[in-house]
């Protein structure tokens, strides 16, 4: 028997946003065109993009570290923008 | 010998004949650099032009900082070669993380084409050797993602060590501080949001670009010599 686990593969979903702070005009326009739907009561919009991806690692805290590299150093940018990695199916 | 110039070219670049005829004009040579390329040795400077480095996917800048001409351009920086980064090539150079800060989306989500005057902040700078601080000069921008951000920290730094190259006279896009371009520490790598290279030419209706491209064209000699 090896003592490492065979790989298996887990759903990973990267999500970016602009750090709190930094202007966002995209997510401002979509708030300003909401009073045309007719809707009221909606704020706080901020614009951002998700990455869904599948990572084969040995376990679910395997998969966390590589997907974080990939969002640390590819997916967004630390001088503007934040990102939460969640390990959404698998194992 | 007339300075010898490397402009890099991604894929989706689409300003280097103009930064190529910019340099001849003025009595310098320029040649592509596929981003392929693994070295630019033998050039005496190199300038990363404007365009949509493959797409502007992800984010202007985020895919062409891992083609491997960067790997090049990198060390050609650290061993204090001149590195100019113009509009799309400033922000491969921010992300590539050869210059401090990124540009975001103009204010007011403004696709912006026009002249706009800057101001020449220093002369301390591989851009500006040659050009009186407080220039004012004509210079075209074109583009969406020219909005330059950075934290406090990194501004103080800018500011401390004069590496605020150049500012836009009136913001036109919502750039901290009204900044255009800036600087290394080195000052041998600059980046700006303007393009010098397409003010060279009377036929273009200005030339006030001559005398940026001039300053790196006397470094880049210079540094022959």
């Amino acid at each position: 028997m090896p003592d490492v686990a065979d790989p298996t593969t887990y759903s990973v979903l990267v999500e970016v946003s602009l750090r709190a702070g930094i202007a966002d005009p995209q997510g401002a326009t979509i708030e300003r065109a909401l009073p045309a739907l007719g809707l009221d009561g909606i704020s706080g919009v901020r614009a951002g993009k998700a990455f869904r991806f599948d990572v084969e690692a040995v376990d679910e805290a395997a998969a966390l570290d590589h997907a974080t590299v990939v969002a640390h150093r590819l997916l967004a940018n630390p001088v503007i923008e934040d990102s939460v990695v969640t390990v959404v199916a698998g194992g | 010998m007339p300075a010898r110039v490397g402009v890099v070219i991604f894929p989706g670049t689409n300003c280097e004949h103009d930064a190529i005829l910019g340099v001849e004009r003025l009595g310098g040579t320029a040649e592509l650099v596929w981003h392929g390329a693994t070295s630019v040795d033998g050039y005496d400077a190199v300038i990363v032009p404007g365009g949509f480095a493959h797409g502007d996917y992800l984010r202007p800048g985020a895919i062409a900082r891992f083609s491997p001409v960067m790997g090049a351009v990198a060390r050609f920086a650290a061993a204090g070669g001149p590195v100019v980064g113009i509009c799309n090539g400033f922000q491969v150079l921010t992300e590539a993380g050869l210059l401090p800060g990124a540009l975001q989306k103009n204010s007011g989500l403004r696709f912006m084409c026009r002249t706009v005057d800057l101001r020449v902040e220093t002369d301390r700078s591989v851009l500006t050797s040659g050009v009186p601080v407080g220039s004012v000069l004509r210079i075209p921008v074109n583009n969406f993602e020219g909005n330059y951000t950075c934290d406090a920290e990194t501004l103080a730094e800018l500011r401390g060590e004069e590496r605020v190259v150049v500012r836009y006279v009136d913001n036109p896009n919502g750039s901290v501080d009204d900044i255009a371009g800036v600087c290394n520490a080195g000052r041998n790598v600059v980046g700006l949001m303007p393009h010098p290279e397409r003010a060279t030419d009377p036929l273009s209706g200005q030339t006030d670009g001559e005398v940026l491209l001039r300053s790196l064209l006397a470094t880049a000699g210079a540094g022959v010599a």
